[in-house]
């Protein structure tokens, strides 16, 4: 009866957990969040330990990894996790942080292009050592069966490492036959194909001589070069990658629920968007409600701040600055005038001459001159001893020994270490070209607002007032987040006084602050606000009570660096020049200070091009360092161009070295640099042309063997990037 | 000559291995911070047991 009581047991245990694993599967795994921070002030192991230990010890972090090299960390944590909740964690522990856009980042978060490259370059390493082994062997006298037997497994080697590793070159070679035409790549594949044929053919023969060693040390020398060169753009692609990511574009809609944060590629014509003092217009439009000032002088290269009320027409990229607005969009996306405005870019870049570097010109002579080479010995060879493959040898021996290594690594060695040297200096050169362009330069065009000064106001005449009156203007001054408030609060602070205790402190947007003190009415602000006379000076208006309205002068604040940099470019025998669109007593001024004979005032983009395009005509090589919007055409149409990473990235799009520190110092220095790099590149020609100037008779007259090939592409391509490195 | 047959084999197997593990430190990003990976060894940080999940 116990038996027949009990429930009958499953005939499938598997079934009665099938439940249990059915609500399992049912679970969606949770994805981690991948967030990517930057990290500009980290420079050690401390400062990895610091940040790495501040992140893992927040539960809702799994992972937190510091990439020093690159300044920035990564980590995944709990789904929920943003970037909002991770900064303060770093901050915490001392160091800023700047959340970095990861889908801008993700096109080179993995560097195929180099993995591949450093993948070929091991495999070659790893034949040449080997086939080398064997080579030295059959050198030292190995003979007979011996020998044949090393050379046949030098074969087993060679073949499938060439096959592999000299691919970039194999297909480049062909796209270049394919289009009529001959690059460095066609007499370097086929020296390695003949080196290796004729190879082949000796040792089915039993012959003495065989080139298998010189053809895989060929593909690794120059693939070496290849890496390096890769590497060198890597570093500006993924900086300057980094400058792109860290602008999160994101915009406030306003909708019937609230406001909103969006992506500004999804804003449309006619959405309000509500604008926060501080923030930059996403879009072109027209201010339905607020006042305040407007910074356009990434636009224009107006100092002075614009005032904006109901109904006045904003611009993409203007800086709002004191009171909160609310526009309508009028224009998005492409339709914007920073679009339409770097739309000029794309029409000076038409106009642009192509430069040639070094290196394709070199190769221009270099490409059919060995071939000719090549060709006139094996017939001569033919002729005169009637032996096909005793010419075929010496053809071979002629196109392996005319230094193709020293060619190729010539200029990507300079580049790199060049590269390095002004990177560590915080300049990123995005274009190796733009070195041997640097060297050349003889004139230097700036830019004026937020390039040679730094875009923020300094009072300058503070002597003027009394302390009871600085006091009253500091205490009004810390009302507001007006740029002239902010230059005078710290100059304020800076001098020693404390504000004055006032009450009633308002700010009227557009006009300036207003508050009581000691009964009477005291204001700071727009001279009309005041009852002051308008000056071609920049001027915040002071006035006490019933006394006559005072002026507070400011001058532009020049960038740290500045006049070093151009008492350094007029000492090198440079003329400097100043190209500005603001108003011509604040250009004269700032010109007369940094002893700058030459400039312009007022100049709209089309004439800072204009003028770059005339100094060009007039056979001067132009520098440009710019960093406004309405510069992006002159930076396009100068032989070279720079611009401070602070510059909108129309700006730095356009031009071709960033400088990423603050200080206008190292400018000086990096013409200096790429002289030198020009230098060490011409060198390195010398060197490769007095070799084959020795080295190609005796391969012609087959004086050449196997070994002393093999020594004298060494002993070039060793020589050539040691020249390089005494530029590091 | 015989001792040829051992050494021609195992320098090309040892070589190879070689060869075989960098291509697993490039597969692992093993590349990726050469100057983080020169700091990292002054650090105090470490641990002497694989981490607990």
């Amino acid at each position: 009866m116990t038996a027949t009581m009990r429930p009958p047991a499953s005939a499938c245990p598997a079934c009665v957990a099938a439940p249990a694993a059915q609500s399992l599967a049912d679970m969606e795994v949770p994805k981690d969040a991948h967030i990517v921070l930057s990290l500009p002030t980290i420079h050690c192991a401390a400062c990895m330990s610091k940040v790495e230990r501040a992140l893992n010890a927040d539960p809702r972090v799994h992972s937190a990894r510091v990439n020093l090299t690159m300044k920035r960390v990564s980590l995944s944590g709990d789904t929920a996790l943003t970037a909002e909740d991770v900064i303060p964690l770093v901050e915490a522990a001392g160091y800023e942080a700047h959340e970095l856009d990861t889908a801008a980042l993700s096109a080179t978060a993995t560097d195929r292009a180099g993995r591949d490259l450093l993948m070929r370059l091991a495999v070659a390493g790893f034949a040449a050592m080997n086939v080398m082994l064997l080579s030295v062997a059959v050198w030292s006298g190995a003979a007979g069966e011996t020998r044949d037997l090393f050379h046949w497994i030098s074969a087993l080697i060679v073949l499938p490492a060439v096959a592999f590793s000299a691919q970039p070159f194999f297909v480049n070679a062909w796209r270049a036959l394919a289009a009529r035409t001959l690059n460095m790549d066609v007499p370097i594949s086929l020296a390695i194909l003949l080196a290796v044929v004729t190879s082949l053919w000796e040792t089915s023969l039993s012959g003495e001589h065989a080139y298998f060693d010189a053809a895989i040390a060929l593909t690794f020398f120059l693939l070496t070069g290849r890496y390096l060169d890769h590497r060198t753009r890597s570093v500006a692609r993924s900086a300057a990658e980094e400058l792109a990511a860290l602008e999160v574009p994101r915009a406030w809609r306003v909708t019937d629920t609230g406001e909103e944060q969006v992506s500004v590629a999804d804003l449309r014509i006619g959405d309000l968007i509500r604008v926060r003092p501080g923030g930059r217009m996403p879009v072109d439009g027209e201010i339905v409600e607020g006042t305040s000032e407007r910074d356009r002088s990434l636009l224009t290269g107006e100092t002075l701040p614009v005032l904006g009320t109901p109904g006045t027409a904003v611009s993409a990229g203007e800086v709002n600055l004191t009171g909160p607005l609310t526009i309508r969009a009028s224009a998005v996306g492409r339709d914007t005038s920073l679009a339409r405005m770097a739309d000029l870019v794309a029409i000076a870049e038409s106009g642009r001459s192509r430069y040639t570097s070094l290196a394709d010109r070199a190769a221009r002579l270099y490409a059919p001159g060995v071939h000719i080479l090549s060709a006139l010995s094996f017939l001569g060879w033919l002729l005169y001893s009637g032996d096909l493959r005793t010419a075929l040898n010496i053809a071979a021996a002629v196109l392996i020994i005319t230094c193709p290594c020293a060619l190729g690594l010539a200029v990507p060695a300079v580049t790199t270490a060049a590269s390095g040297r002004l990177f560590r200096k915080g300049l990123l050169i995005k274009d190796a070209t733009a070195l041997e362009r640097l060297a050349q330069v003889d004139t230097v065009v700036f830019d004026k607002t937020g390039t040679l000064t730094a875009g923020t106001p300094e009072p300058v005449n503070l002597d003027a007032f009394t302390t009871a009156d600085l006091a009253i203007a500091h205490a009004l001054a810390e009302g507001s987040a007006h740029p002239l408030s902010r230059a005078l609060t710290s100059a304020a602070r800076a001098a020693g006084i404390a504000p004055a205790q006032v009450t009633g402190l308002t700010e009227s947007p557009g006009y300036g602050t207003s508050a009581t003190w000691q009964g009477r009415e005291v204001r700071l602000g727009r001279a009309a606000w005041i009852g002051g006379t308008a000056t071609d000076q920049t001027a915040a208006w002071l006035r006490i009570g019933d006394a006559p309205p005072q002026a507070l002068l400011f001058t532009d604040r020049m960038r740290d660096g500045a006049a070093e940099a151009v008492a350094a470019f007029r000492q090198a025998g440079m003329t400097v020049v100043l190209l500005s669109g603001d108003t011509a007593a604040a250009v004269e001024s700032l010109a007369r200070r940094l002893d700058i004979a030459q400039w312009m005032a007022e100049a709209l983009p089309q004439d800072k091009a204009a003028r770059i395009e005339t100094l060009s005509k007039n056979g001067a090589k132009v520098l440009m360092v710019g960093d406004g919007l309405n510069d992006t055409a002159a930076l396009t149409a100068a032989h070279v161009s720079i611009s401070p990473a602070s510059a909108l990235d129309a700006a730095r799009v356009a031009s071709d070295i960033v400088l990423l520190g603050q200080s206008l110092a190292p400018l000086p220095e990096a013409a200096t640099t790429a002289r030198k790099a020009v230098k060490r590149i011409r060198e390195n020609f010398t060197i490769a042309t007095w070799y084959n100037l020795i080295a190609v008779p005796l391969a012609v007259a087959g004086l050449c063997s196997p070994l002393i090939a093999a020594l004298a592409m060494s002993a070039s391509s060793v020589t050539v990037s040691l020249n390089a490195l005494r530029l590091r | 000559m015989n001792v040829l047959t051992y050494l021609i084999p195992i320098s090309l197997v040892l070589g190879g291995m070689g060869l075989l593990f960098f291509v697993f430190t490039i597969r692992s990003n093993q590349y990726e911070d050469p100057e983080g990976d020169a700091q990292r060894i002054l650090s105090g940080d470490y641990d002497d047991r694989p981490k607990q999940d």
